[in-house]
């Protein structure tokens, strides 16, 4: 008598502790290995374009803020700047500056979660616990200057709604001197962990020109090899008048562009940002963040496409304006969007305790891929 | 890296009546108008040729012009009948760093646009996104059905200009 | 010597009621389903951090939701996910409590106008016992929440029963 193997759909549901939000991953498997992943998204559509199509052009940045929840100030920042090139509107430089602060500050925040959540996933409960230690250091930074700890409104078209508190500076310089052994306390309890790289290594690795193909940006792109950055390629604020590198993956525990890669890549980048924020409070200028502000927003007819670089990727605004008061169209590139097409391909021939693990390096966020 | 006029005369040479025109009277980019069912091999040749090379989709969306004219329906709800339906494509290369903006325009009563998948790979989950919130079938896509909505939703397609809220659905109340 | 081996150094006898044992007993130690949707997940994550301990209180996360007591819903509810609320909440054994946490899930929270595919409010699908407002709320509302449910735990009664 033969035996006969026959092939079991698994469901890893929209309640799941690591799936990281409402997802929905269809396992096709072959006894313990994955023959094929079918994700189901859609669970928290919340219909921001037509929401947007009905507000006026300042009502839109709360709705901006709740698509991307763990890097609200990126999302607002990447607005603005769209709104302000279709108007030709041109702010001064205080405003450049602070806004490159909170983004970089939001950056570090944003990486804390991921590198917490994803030590979560693997096993280790600690680092969860350090990472959000170090998190609520820099929302309290972000609640002295605009009084709300996780979704801003701060960032508005053609400056910011008000100045920075006058212990900001002081409490930022402390921030980041206490913030570098934390890193380095980070590394030795996670990055280097010998189980943590038994898990993560090899696992997972995404060739350089398969993420192109399927338009992957970001962390996950540098990981892979490829030196790509919107910060030095395709500039935009102030950011060429500071000095920094762009980290990228090198295979140091396995091959380029393994799961360890992409989350290493997410350490060294917490460095940089360091650097850029101790630059730029160094050379901030004075100013009136206020001054720039239209009195009422009426952009010309035209369309125009934006980006900025988000923590998770290349972050695009295509706005289309028919002249009014309301926008005609706005509609979002989300970096996790992107990337949740290529998990598939990722997935294929490992077992399901791995998906875990190349779900959480690839760092994604519900609320922008449904929007 | 090319301009827009270049890459424009580039392709009219290749493809001559498929590529429309080069719209640059509006702010703030200019963008090449395309025939419809022709995209897709534009789409191929604009991926491989050597001056050109753009390898990677950055954004593809449908939009609702909304030029057609406004009716009222049986019920007394207004819609509209006529008019277009476009889909915008945004292309970059990062290997010689230029990018462009095409733009295809459709029936709205029929809207049909030839796919890019084959190109760009990037392309499928935005043209599932396109043809959930408008109704825009892509011929020869690989899986094209809802993404966002749930599977059995039936009330047509949400961001549509005249699209009406349905008042139950699975005995839930949907409108406040 | 403290105020406790006073009470206990001639005999170890409490007197109490049945229920309020019961009820100090389940108010002390109710265990969540891990389950965030949003925005407000993240406060969620951030009250069971370090800062704002959960875990004094009793609450902690389970991944499962036929092992505990509380569902907190934190985050907007679509109709997609509403069927799946509806029986996650089913499969939870009794006695079961709701807390709707954010302005999302006691009333579609800034989506109720225009949002086609919210859901504007948890309680048309299942029973709400505790809502916290606030679009996040604070870490501070969100136990302010709870100890409003531990008050309501500790005025149940078994004899009488409740709707």
């Amino acid at each position: 008598m033969a035996l006969k193997t026959e092939e079991m759909v698994l469901n890893m549901g929209p309640q799941h502790p690591s799936t990281h939000g409402v997802l929905r991953l269809e396992l096709k498997l072959d006894g313990e290995i994955i023959s094929d992943v079918i994700p189901h998204i859609g669970y928290l559509h919340r219909c921001f374009e037509k929401h947007s199509e009905a507000m006026t052009y300042p009502q839109v940045i709360p709705y901006t803020d709740r698509m991307d929840y763990l890097a609200s100030m990126y999302n607002e920042f990447g607005y603005a700047l769209a709104m302000e090139r279709l108007m030709g509107i041109e702010v001064p430089e205080r405003v450049e500056y602070i806004r490159v602060i909170m983004g970089e500050l939001q950056r570090i925040a944003s990486h804390l979660v991921a590198l917490g959540t994803y030590g979560a996933d693997i096993g280790a409960f600690t680092p969860f616990l350090f990472c959000f230690r170090d998190r609520e250091r820099i929302l309290h930074l972000f609640e002295i200057t605009c009084g709300a700890r996780l979704l801003y409104n701060y960032i508005w078209i053609g400056g910011l709604s008000n100045d920075l508190h006058p212990d900001f500076i002081r409490l930022t310089k402390e921030f980041i001197k206490d913030f570098k052994p934390n890193l380095k306390e980070l590394n030795d309890l996670l990055s280097y962990n010998a189980i943590f790289i038994e898990r993560t290594a090899n696992v997972g690795v995404l060739p350089p020109d398969t993420a192109i193909n399927y338009g992957v940006t970001g962390p996950n792109l540098r990981a892979s090899g490829m030196k790509w950055d919107l910060r030095k390629d395709d500039p935009y604020s102030v950011y060429h008048k500071f000095n920094y590198e762009i980290p990228v993956g090198s295979g140091a525990k396995g091959k380029i562009g393994d799961c360890w890669d992409r989350y290493f890549i997410r350490v060294r980048e917490m460095e940089e940002s360091l650097k850029i924020i101790e630059q730029a409070i160094d050379q901030i200028p004075d100013g009136d963040v206020t001054s720039a502000i239209p009195k009422r927003i009426k952009p010309p007819e035209g369309q125009i496409y934006t980006r900025v670089e988000n923590p998770r990727g290349e972050l695009g605004y295509f706005i289309i304006s028919d002249g009014s008061l309301n926008p005609a169209r706005v509609k979002v590139r989300a970096p996790s969007f992107v990337t949740m097409q290529v998990f598939p391909e990722l997935c294929k021939g490992w077992m399901v305790a791995d998906v875990v693990a190349i779900l959480g390096s690839i760092d994604i966020v519900l609320g922008e891929i449904d929007r | 890296m090319k301009t827009a006029e270049e890459i424009f005369s580039i392709l009219k040479e290749k493809f001559g009546d498929s590529i429309i025109e080069l719209k640059s009277d509006k702010p703030v980019e200019p963008f090449i108008l395309t025939a419809p069912l022709e995209v897709d091999k534009i789409s191929i040749y604009l991926r491989d040729n050597s001056e050109l090379l753009f390898d990677s989709l950055m954004n593809l969306s449908g939009v609702d012009d909304a030029n057609g004219e406004k009716v009222k329906d049986e019920n007394g709800n207004e819609i509209i009948k006529g008019g277009n339906l476009s889909v915008w494509y945004h292309l970059e290369s990062t290997k010689l760093k230029h990018k462009l903006t095409l733009k295809v325009s459709t029936d709205r009563e029929k809207p049909e646009v030839a796919t890019v998948t084959e190109a760009w790979k990037c392309a499928d989950w935005h043209e599932r996104e396109a043809y959930d919130m408008y109704g825009i079938i892509f011929l020869n896509h690989p899986d094209l059905r809802r993404i966002l909505m749930p599977y059995d939703w039936e009330h047509g397609y949400p961001l549509r200009k005249d699209y009406q809220n349905p008042e139950f659905y699975q005995g839930m109340k949907v409108p406040y | 010597m403290g105020i406790l081996d006073k009470e206990f150094s001639e005999g170890n006898i409490v007197i109490a009621k049945t229920e309020d044992l019961f009820n100090w007993a389940r108010l002390s130690s109710l265990w969540q389903v891990g389950f965030g949707l949003a925005c407000c997940a993240i406060e969620m994550m951030a009250t069971s951090a370090s800062h704002y301990d959960f875990d004094r209180f009793g609450v902690i996360p389970r991944p499962s939701p036929r092992q505990s007591d509380i569902i907190i819903i934190s985050g907007t509810v679509t109709l997609k996910m509403a069927t799946r609320i509806k029986r996650l909440y089913e499969q939870m054994p009794d006695p079961k409590y709701v807390i709707s946490m954010g302005s999302c899930a006691n009333c579609g929270g800034p989506y109720w106008e225009h949002g086609y595919h919210v859901l504007k409010g948890v309680d048309r699908v299942i029973p709400v016992d505790v809502y916290v407002p606030g679009c996040p709320p604070r870490p501070e509302a969100l136990l302010e929440g709870l100890m409003k449910l531990q008050e309501k735990v500790r005025n149940e009664s078994m004899v009488k029963k409740s709707a």
